[in-house]
């Protein structure tokens, strides 16, 4: 392949096999300058954009604008849609129409019956029929296999969130190969694949490997089909940087017409892209102006991606969440920063479309990253909060620097690695079980193993520790077990083909788990041990609250004696999930992160030995609990920034908020301080920062008067959110959280 | 020899507005002044708060040196008067900069000199704070004697040690034409001054008064207009200070 389309480009491997990276750092032109050339938006970009925020003002009322209840959505299932053909640089939609949810049966009916109904649709009979008589379905097999156990722990809400019943996203394709290659060339790679499984042996694991390779094969095919609908030939790589959008969309289009999944990432596309808009910006056929409104068009098109989901869903994950996660910037393993002009074109669309939650902008925060751009992506948090943050001086030796964020914070080299998926399970009600001898505090009900209970008139720190191993032990074995059961469904029913196409053969798999509630646990065995925590029985002896005497130091004051309890739940956790044996042999990793999920937790969970009462939100993600961060924002984050990331690399999330006064005086002084703050943080270890800088008194206003704040957007746990799209109780537990505000 | 202790109100290790970059807030314990405006009421009575070793304060500063690198931070030492419990000031800033660390005050300067400035000896900015100008107001503000700010006002030209010099703009009190011009003449002779900030009054604190079981005086004071504030940068710029609002 020697055409036109890679004139320009710098020669290598990435030539003669499926290489993206090496394309990039052959390619590639560091941007080391300042945000000056950026352009506004079109006429073009804001009459579209004009259209779409209608209807999404209308979506917000109706709560879906529209739904097809009788085409379960594939790749070429719908005619093509549009919002104005005329002024559409990049054009695609997952449906005819735009805002229309397609229905996903795969991953279970019971899910998207719900989601119909909850909006006065109903199911096409036919449908219901297929997928009911003849199909069975992700969340049929799963069911199918739950043991009574299982069923038990789902219920009590001690392992909860799980993708048991939808799609488990948490995949990326690499998009970027159908541009750069073409999906012939593709095509011919995977075909090559299938004929390698299964020549000597052909044992269970190659069997499924080659069906798989298969059911590839075919979504390719209908990548060009459905590409070739909206009038383009994408067999052969794109010729200019238009094309090179439109091909990268594509083949996230096919993605998110198929999988309704939890997160579904964009990966690492900007710095590849701005290769192609580099070149055509040097042969004088595309100007910055043009260059701006492809990419504004493109991210238009991502902040339209919809699912259909279950108010039990919103109750989780509320405001209609995505995580079409883009990371910028980051620097190579050569010391060359990967921050280019794109990166820029990227984050500017939140001035040129307004403030949004997606594309959930993730920025890899290296202290060796060009200074201009750290200033602008700090004065971009201060104006908008639309920024988080991770720390590439921590992953980079881990994932090297061509890797991506599925969902928040799970890191995965692009097109070499995907994960399962484990949502998470709740530590409180964990050291709840410890202490009530595995009988669940709210319902009476032996879930746990009946290890005894804790019968002292005070916790003894010991005995209480002794016992929460004892119940971490069963809750990790029963978890892998469970998680074991849906990803083999998953892959059976549900099978992500056209974003496996875009992988290796041989993807490294990890098996995600995940647990809410840390700061609670660690305040908890805080104060078992530097103050007195009296039990409070009701008359079958079930500790149903706690009498704090005394004083303890909670996490997030800087503080050892506490945050290395912290820790040590940490390493002991992830321990005991490495112990077990996972389908695939995926590898075990953890995250600390809830999203909004910590509301939910909270709400299932009786009163905990730290004081907190029942039902009250956790704290989210990694967080110190709300209000107990008594000495400021740096003692907070550093104590953050201790968990070991090593112990948690699915990832660990934090999530900041601050009045811009207390940045400092004048918008230089914010943005000087800002910057410090981040380099310290990342500096002393912490992976994540959600970085939120308004005052509470907006929020409070914003809650009352929705319609004056429609683009308010607000950092949550690991992705952001429109902030007039959360529930009350979610609106309130992000008032309530710590602001750090001392002026 | 027992170890140096001291009282102190409590820690901000997040400070942005008291010095250069960020900076580790040390809030001393005690205060002799009583200024009806004051929004740290509750750091007045000097036997209140907590006693800290200068050991167990320098742990928990080293613990943010990080962040100061990162911003060109440092340690500022706030209250209640810091100046009061010189020993201990002064010991803790002399640690801190034996360490590395930029070290400022924040204070009223009204400490008597024999008593403050062995504190000054070890600190690389002065946030001094002139209440007022006129004596007599001055007096009827704080309780205190506007001779001693005065005199360590000159006393840090002498001894070329930085100042910002901070003054609360508070309408009907302070916010008068005549008495910010005598105050930016006299800001403008003294040799050290970086700049100057202007502290529009706010009612912030009132809460701390009714908590503390304080008669708050300024109950109905509204903070200065947005005219009044450009008023007063006008006119300490016009005797070529550089002004932070």
């Amino acid at each position: 392949m020697n055409g036109i389309e890679w004139d320009g480009f710098k020669p290598g491997p990435w030539q003669n096999e499926i290489d993206v990276r090496d394309f990039i750092q052959r390619n590639y032109t560091p941007y080391e300058g300042d945000g000056a050339f950026l352009c506004g938006p079109t006429a073009d970009t804001l009459a579209l954009w004009h259209q779409v925020s209608a209807l999404k003002q209308e979506e917000t009322r109706k709560g879906i604008l529209d739904a097809d209840t009788a085409v379960p959505s594939r790749i070429t299932s719908h005619m093509p849609g549009y919002i104005d053909r005329d002024r559409e640089k990049i054009v695609g939609l997952q449906t005819d129409k735009p805002l229309k949810r397609a229905i996903m049966p795969d991953g279970g009916l019971r899910m998207v019956e719900h989601g119909l109904t909850a909006y006065g649709y109903r199911i096409d009979p036919h449908v219901h029929e297929i997928f009911t008589r003849y199909r069975k379905t992700h969340n049929d097999g799963v069911f199918d296999v739950y043991t009574a156990e299982m069923r038990k722990a789902r219920t009590s809400g001690i392992i909860t969130g799980l993708p048991d019943a939808y799609g488990r996203g948490r995949i990326i394709g690499d998009y970027r190969r159908v541009a750069l290659y073409g999906v012939n060339r593709l095509i011919a790679d995977k075909a090559q694949q299938h004929d390698s499984v299964g020549l000597e042996v052909m044992d269970e694991s190659s069997i499924r490997l080659k069906e798989e390779l298969a059911e590839q094969l075919r979504a390719l095919d209908e990548l060009k089909q459905m590409a070739l609908s909206y009038g383009f030939d994408i067999s052969g790589p794109a010729t200019d940087a238009r094309q090179a959008i439109q091909w990268v969309y594509f083949a996230y289009l096919a993605a998110v017409k198929e999988q309704n999944g939890a997160a579904m990432s964009l990966g690492r596309v900007s710095t590849f892209l701005d290769i192609y808009i580099d070149r055509d910006l040097r042969s004088g056929c595309l100007t910055e102006m043009e260059a701006q409104e492809l990419i504004d068009q493109f991210v238009m098109k991502l902040r339209m991606v919809r699912f259909l989901r279950t108010p039990a869903y919103d109750e989780l994950f509320s405001g209609d969440p995505t995580w079409v996660t883009e990371v910028l910037g980051g620097m190579g393993i050569d010391g060359r920063t990967l921050v280019t002009r794109n990166s820029f074109r990227f984050i500017h669309t939140v001035y040129n479309l307004g403030a949004a939650p997606e594309p959930n902008l993730t920025v890899l925060w290296s202290e060796l990253l060009p200074e201009n751009f750290k200033r602008f992506c700090v004065s971009v948090s201060i104006d908008t909060s639309t920024i988080q943050y991770e720390n590439d001086d921590l992953m980079r030796p881990e994932f090297g620097d061509d890797y991506g964020i599925a969902c928040c914070v799970s890191a995965m080299p692009i097109g070499r690695q995907m994960q399962f998926f484990g949502a998470r399970c709740n530590l409180a009600k964990a050291l709840l079980y410890a202490i009530n001898g595995g009988v669940d505090e709210l319902s009476g009900v032996q879930v746990g193993p009946a290890i005894g209970a804790c019968d002292g008139e005070y916790l003894d720190f010991d005995e209480v520790r002794a016992k929460f191993d004892l119940i971490g032990d069963w809750l990790a074995r029963l978890y892998t077990n469970t998680l074991n059961i849906i990803h083999y469904m998953h892959d059976k029913y549900a099978y992500e083909r056209i974003q496996m196409a875009l992988h290796d053969r041989d993807v490294v798999r990890t098996m995600a788990g995940g647990i809410a509630g840390l700061s609670v646990v660690a305040d908890a065995f805080s104060a078992m041990r530097y103050a007195r925590v009296k039990v409070i029985r009701n008359d079958s002896g079930l500790a149903v609250d706690f009498s704090i005497e005394g004083e303890y130091p909670a996490f997030g004051n800087n503080d050892d004696r506490v945050d290395d309890i912290a820790r040590a739940i940490v390493c002991d956790f992830i321990e005991k999930l490495r112990a077990g044996k996972t389908y695939r042999d995926a590898i075990p990793t953890m995250s600390i992160l809830t999203i909004t999920s910590n509301v939910v937790y909270g709400q299932k969970t009786g009163p905990t030995p730290d004081g907190r009462k029942a039902g009250e939100p956790f704290a989210p993600g990694a967080n110190p609990m709300h209000g107990r961060d008594r000495h400021g924002a740096l003692a907070s984050m550093s104590s953050v920034a201790k968990l070991p990331y090593h112990a948690a690399e699915d990832g660990i999330s934090y999530t900041f908020s601050i009045i811009p006064d207390a940045l400092g005086k004048g918008m230089a002084n914010r943005i000087d301080n800002l910057k410090a703050m981040l380099d310290g943080y990342f500096h002393s270890g912490g992976h994540h920062i959600n970085v939120n800088v308004f005052d509470r008194e907006t929020l409070i206003d914003a809650m009352d008067h929705p319609e004056k704040y429609p683009q308010l957007t607000v950092r949550v746990s690991g992705y952001a959110v429109n902030f007039v799209r959360l529930s009350r109780e979610q609106q309130l537990d992000v008032i309530n959280r710590t602001f750090h505000s001392r002026i | 020899m027992a170890e140096l202790r001291g009282r102190i109100h409590s820690f901000e290790s997040c400070g942005s507005v008291d010095g250069p970059g960020l900076r580790f807030v040390v809030f001393m314990q005690g205060c002799g002044l009583r200024c009806g405006y004051c929004h740290n009421p509750d750091s007045w009575d000097c036997l209140a708060g907590r006693e800290y070793s200068v050991d167990e304060v320098c742990k928990e500063v080293a613990k943010y040196r990080i962040f100061m690198r990162f911003s060109g931070g440092g340690v500022t030492l706030s209250g209640g008067e810091p100046l009061l419990q010189s020993e201990f000031s002064a010991e803790l800033l002399r640690r801190c900069r034996e360490n590395g660390i930029h070290t400022a005050i924040d204070t009223a300067g009204s400490v008597p000199l024999e008593h403050s400035a062995p504190v000054f000896a070890h600190t690389d900015l002065v946030l001094l704070d002139i209440k007022c100008i006129n004596p007599g107001i001055y007096h009827e503000l704080t309780g205190g004697k506007l001779d001693n700010t005065l005199e360590t006002a000159a006393y840090l030209g002498r001894h070329n040690i930085k100042v910002w010099l901070r003054h609360v703009l508070i309408p009907g009190v302070t916010d008068r034409d005549d008495l910010l011009e005598r105050l930016a003449m006299y800001a403008a002779t003294m040799p050290t001054l970086e700049q100057v900030e202007i502290l529009p009054f706010h009612q912030i604190g009132e809460y701390k008064w009714r908590e503390m079981g304080y008669d708050y005086r300024l109950t109905g004071v509204t903070p200065p207009s947005p005219e009044r504030i450009e008023n007063a940068r006008r006119i300490f710029a016009g005797h070529g200070l550089r002004v932070v609002i």
